[in-house]
């Protein structure tokens, strides 16, 4: 029965670290510890790094540490744990002739295990004070951006589930794949990231081939469960994270370009020109994605598959091509949406990990298989997490998404666009 | 195994009482064990199963047939609990079980078995059996721990599931993992192991799918033995020549309907019956179109009864 | 490179009190994933509830030890009650995906600022162990027995949880043979047939829920007593992967499974780790530093369980004819 060599696996790690390249971890830009901290980096109206600016972090239960910007602008504060910071910048240390930033302190929160970066504004025109509807906008806008990052995965992530039956566990490594792919592109040679983008995602979707080929086609051909599967999936995701982990590096690492814009007002809501133009690329590729699923062969065949494989196969369509299409695509997407989260939250090898969850409340909440679900399912996840800053403590934010999944699950079991299914 | 004499008895009081009744569908029988009424269940936009009114009777052989998509197994998943209908209500016994559980539903006497055979793949036949008989004392959680409070019952049990063993001439098999056996011998396993729960009503699921012929005959007389034990046994068949030969009663439907009922060589003559059975060709092919133009087409009309004979 | 040193600490840990967490929580998935198939992902929550139902009721709230690991267990049967009553009568995938989420929902908020007061925030919680080791007949000192090497403390940790672990076994043994185990193992193989015999599967599959969530809530404890702390991050879901793998190595739905897992894992764990470590100091590898000989482990950790997985899914302990079974 065993034909399937030991070695791929391994072989499959290799190719892995092959496609991220071998090479030692360039530092490049404020590279920070792991764990909370508050950092960001303070450049002025022209983008020109400030030095020699304290910023101080305090908390209610009696927090207080600082930083000095150094020669690039940046500082750091490490805080102790999630939760609320006050952020103060001392005005008297500012360059003569800086305008004072408009908004300072700059109350933030912590989120757990992750870096929270705080941009001061120096010198923008006066604005109000922030309504909780103007924070309603905003918090909408970033909840919108957020829910495209998690749609490009929750396509492929839900596709692959319709098409194979497989619980993915390893869908959030292929985010941090893209991200960090693209990462070396842009950092260590040095090409500008809209380019270095584009070829971590062809590198993703080449990694999506290479698995599927390199390990889930083989193990459907053995027959293996699909619990098994799904627990293969889970050793892989170790096996992936803690990979990129001696690459990378436990640090989160900016990538070169744009990585500190300045927003551009609209009204209430404040967007960095980085931000529009990656949610406007992601929505033409989910739309595109969706049309296609849609309107062209491959795309009908896809869903043919996804209802019933065997009768797809006896009608004449290829399921392994159509699963193999499935998976370039699913792992282009998620590693797009990788990079597109990387450009807020910096690159760090645990990024799709903890993304994953939330990948999983999207596409249970709009259905478990179907694609479409999937992307509404992102979106509303991303808006819930984000407007739920309005009422609750941000630390909190996952847990409210998390529970609404659960409680859809309870309400309604197949999801908010699923379909009725026999359910014992 | 009763002897010739005794099997003419019972089938033969199982003719007498349905002789007189009206050839129609939804007919009155004399001494009915199951009765439903406007049972419906849809799926999507589609109605599976649109039963008015349909009574089985007790003590008799009653063949539910009807081509592939007629919602047989629907409405078999339905009786016993195992899906939910949109509308309806039916008895067993007299008492309504609409609503009630499968598991309370097999502990009233009502058993069935699947057509996709559903042996435990990974017990032995001897613990298939077992696990068949009701109200053991020793599947509750504390008394469980202390062998002794359920030494005896399992014994006992042990010795009903060998008996039943000898009778489906299953015995040489009874260490054996029930994954190991052929697909004929699931079904003799799973039939012996509803027999396990003492059934009053025993529901067959298409016991001859995927049987090899040299297992029909016994399969046959295992099912007539049923009755001459007592039971009522309704089933879902294909196989014209084992309705014809086994059965006492007919209930055909086609579209979730049903559309005729009688004995069977009546029915098979009917016109609508032939009609019925031409129609359902039409039917796979639209399904087909359906996929190959990429349609969604939902899982549960495909699995509902298209699943035959695998 | 000192072998007898890789050796003795390998030994060491393979019975220390991490090997004992992975080994009860180990048997607590057992009865849920090993013969009742449900695909608890969510063990880390049973081990956190119950550590922190001890830690909060003796040092939030000032109680008795006694009354704190009755809230633990408490607080566990609650936990599977409300993990199992919406999930059980749905499909296996979901109880994987709800337990994972409402394992990590409780990491949240264990560690949130909002409930510092409760629940100590990141950094957790202490001083609640106390009447544990008070009742350490062992006096103060440091004791080897061949290769092992503890003090009086561990000893004592290592003492109740052995004994814990042998208990367990014992009930898991008794509950297994029985008809109670043959209806569990029945809903593993095909939870419609079991129902149309008259079994109350629902119930069944609470019931190996609650009992596995209590497996789980003794390795809470024990790992809130080794380690005479509880913090939130010693819960994610990694560890829940890890009693996976520890199960999946022994052996799922074998008695001893867990045991011989538990034993085999943290040997290798150990070893994997010491031995990287020295050939990094004495200059065998070069191309990489300790920190990151320290992360090949887990790397291999998923690997390897990938592997299992893949060629022999019984575990070590698993049965060649049930194999063959697979196989068809």
């Amino acid at each position: 029965m065993v034909h399937w060599p030991v070695t791929r696996i391994i072989a499959l790690l290799v190719a892995a670290l092959g496609l991220l390249g071998t090479a030692a971890v360039v530092s490049a830009g404020p590279a920070n510890a792991e764990g909370e901290a508050v950092q960001g980096t303070l450049r002025d109206l022209a983008g020109a790094p400030v030095v020699g600016v304290t910023i101080t972090v305090t908390n209610d239960s009696g927090f207080e540490d600082s930083d000095v910007t150094n020669a690039e602008g940046a500082w750091i504060v490490e805080v102790p744990g999630p939760g609320q910071y006050s952020v103060l910048l001392d005005e008297e240390t500012l360059p003569d002739g800086t305008t004072p930033p408009t908004v300072n302190p700059i109350t933030t929160s912590a989120d757990p295990g992750t870096p929270r970066f705080i941009n001061f504004r120096l010198g923008e025109r006066e604005r109000n004070v922030q309504t909780r509807w103007d924070r309603a906008a905003q918090l909408s806008v970033e909840g919108l951006r957020f829910g495209l990052v998690l749609a490009l995965a929750a396509v492929g992530l839900s596709l692959i589930y319709g098409t194979t039956g497989l619980t993915n566990f390893a869908h959030g490594e292929i985010m941090t794949f893209g991200a960090i792919a693209t990462w070396f592109f842009n950092v260590n040679l040095g090409i500008n990231l809209i380019g270095a983008a584009v070829l971590g995602v062809i590198t993703s979707g080449i990694f999506g081939w290479v698995q599927e080929r390199g390990l889930w086609r083989p193990l459907r051909r053995r027959g293996t469960g699909l619990i098994a599967m799904m627990i293969v999936s889970i050793g892989f995701a170790l096996a992936l994270a803690n990979t990129y982990l001696i690459i990378f590096g436990g640090a989160s690492r900016p990538y070169g370009d744009y990585d500190s814009q300045a927003g551009i007002e609209f009204g209430a809501v404040s967007l960095t020109p980085k931000d529009m133009i990656s949610m406007v690329i992601a929505a033409v590729i989910l739309a595109l994605a969706g049309l296609a699923l849609l309107k062209t062969r491959m795309g009908k065949a896809t869903r043919a598959v996804a209802d019933n494989p065997a009768l797809a196969a006896s009608s004449g369509i290829d399921v392994d091509r159509v699963i193999l299409v499935v998976w370039i695509t699913g792992a282009a997407l998620a590693g797009l949406g990788g990079v597109m989260l990387a450009m807020t939250q910096q690159v760090s090898y645990l990024m799709g990990t903890q993304t994953l969850l939330l990948i999983f409340a999207a596409v249970t909440l709009g259905g478990l298989g179907t694609a479409f679900g999937a992307l509404v399912g992102s979106l509303v996840v991303g808006m819930l997490i984000q407007l739920s800053t309005l009422w609750i403590n941000p630390e909190l934010k996952n847990v409210g998404a998390l529970l609404v999944m659960i409680i859809v699950l309870m309400v309604r079991p197949q999801g908010i666009l699923g379909r009725r299914s026999r359910v014992g | 195994m009763p002897d010739e004499s005794s099997t003419a008895i019972q089938r033969d009081a199982a003719v007498a009482a349905l002789a007189d009744l009206a050839r129609e569908p939804g007919v009155a029988k004399p001494d009915p064990i199951l009765i439903a009424d406007n049972v419906v269940r849809r799926f999507g936009g589609l109605t599976a199963v649109d039963v008015e009114h349909v009574e089985v009777q007790r003590g008799a052989i009653t063949a539910l047939i009807g081509p592939n998509g007629a919602g047989k197994t629907t409405f078999f998943n339905l009786l016993t609990g195992f899906d939910k209908v949109d509308e309806g209500s039916w008895t067993y016994n007299g008492k309504s079980i609409e609503g009630v559980p499968p598991y309370k539903v097999a502990r009233m006497g009502m058993v069935r078995t699947f057509q996709l055979t559903k042996v435990l793949t990974r017990l032995t036949v001897i613990e298939n059996m077992r696990l068949g008989a009701t109200g053991q004392r020793g599947e509750r959680l504390l008394p469980s721990i202390v062998k002794a409070l359920w030494r005896g019952q399992e014994r006992e049990i042990t010795e009903r599931a060998d008996d039943l063993l000898r009778r489906f001439k299953l015995d040489t098999k009874r260490e054996d993992f029930a994954g190991s056996l052929s697909g004929g011998q699931r079904k003799l396993l799973e039939m012996a192991r509803s027999l396990m729960v003492n059934p009053e009503l025993v529901m067959l699921d298409e016991p001859m799918a995927g049987v090899n012929p040299a297992l029909t005959q016994s399969l046959l007389g295992h099912v007539k033995d049923l009755r001459e034990l007592g039971m009522s046994v309704l089933f879902v068949e294909h196989d014209m020549d084992m309705v014809r030969d086994i059965s006492d009663w007919v209930i055909v439907m086609a579209q979730g309907k049903i559309i005729a009922e009688g004995p069977p060589h009546e029915v098979m003559a009917d016109t609508r019956v032939i009609d019925a059975y031409l129609g359902a060709h039409h039917d796979q092919s639209l399904a087909q179109i359906a996929v190959d133009e990429g349609l969604d087409v939902p899982v549960e009309i495909l699995e509902a009864d298209g699943g035959d004979q695998t | 490179m000192d072998w007898g040193f890789i050796f003795t600490t390998s030994l060491s840990s393979a019975i220390g009190i991490s090997s004992i967490v992975f080994c009860l929580g180990a048997i607590g998935l057992n009865i849920q994933f090993g013969y009742t198939g449900l695909l608890n992902f969510g063990q880390a929550a049973f081990l956190a509830v119950a550590g922190y139902g001890l830690a909060t009721t003796v040092t939030t709230l000032g109680l008795n030890f006694w009354l704190g690991i009755v809230v633990g267990m408490a607080a566990t049967v609650v936990l599977a009650l409300l993990l199992g009553v919406p999930t059980l009568r749905l499909r296996a995938d979901y109880l994987a995906i709800v337990t994972i989420a409402a394992a990590e929902i409780l990491r949240l908020t264990l560690r949130s600022v909002a409930f510092k007061d409760t629940f100590g925030g990141s950094d957790g919680l202490q001083q609640f162990s106390d009447a544990f080791y008070n009742l350490n007949p062992i006096s103060p000192g440091a004791y080897d027995f061949g290769p092992f090497k503890y003090n009086e403390k561990s000893w004592w940790v290592i003492i109740v949880g052995w004994s814990l672990v042998a208990l367990w076994s014992l009930l898991v043994f008794l509950l297994m043979r029985s008809p109670f185990g043959r209806v569990l193992r029945g809903i593993r193989e095909d939870e419609d047939a079991v129902r149309s015999l008259g079994k109350n599967v629902y119930w069944y599959k609470m019931q190996a829920l609650i009992l596995g969530g209590l497996g789980g809530a003794f390795a809470g404890f024990m790992l809130a007593l080794g380690q005479s702390a509880v913090s939130p991050d010693a819960y994610a879901t990694n560890l829940t992967f890890l009693i996976y793998v520890v199960l999946i190595i022994g052996g799922a739905a074998r008695v001893f499974g867990p045991i011989l897992g538990a034993l085999i894992f943290s040997f290798l764990f150990q070893f994997v780790d010491v031995v990287l470590d020295q050939a990094v100091n004495t200059g065998v590898i070069t191309f990489m530093s300790s920190t990151q000989a320290a992360q090949v482990r887990l790397v291999m950790v998923g690997v390897g369980l990938m592997l299992l997985m893949i060629y022999r899914p019984q575990g070590i302990l698993g049965d060649r004819k049930e194999l063959q079974l697979d196989a068809r």
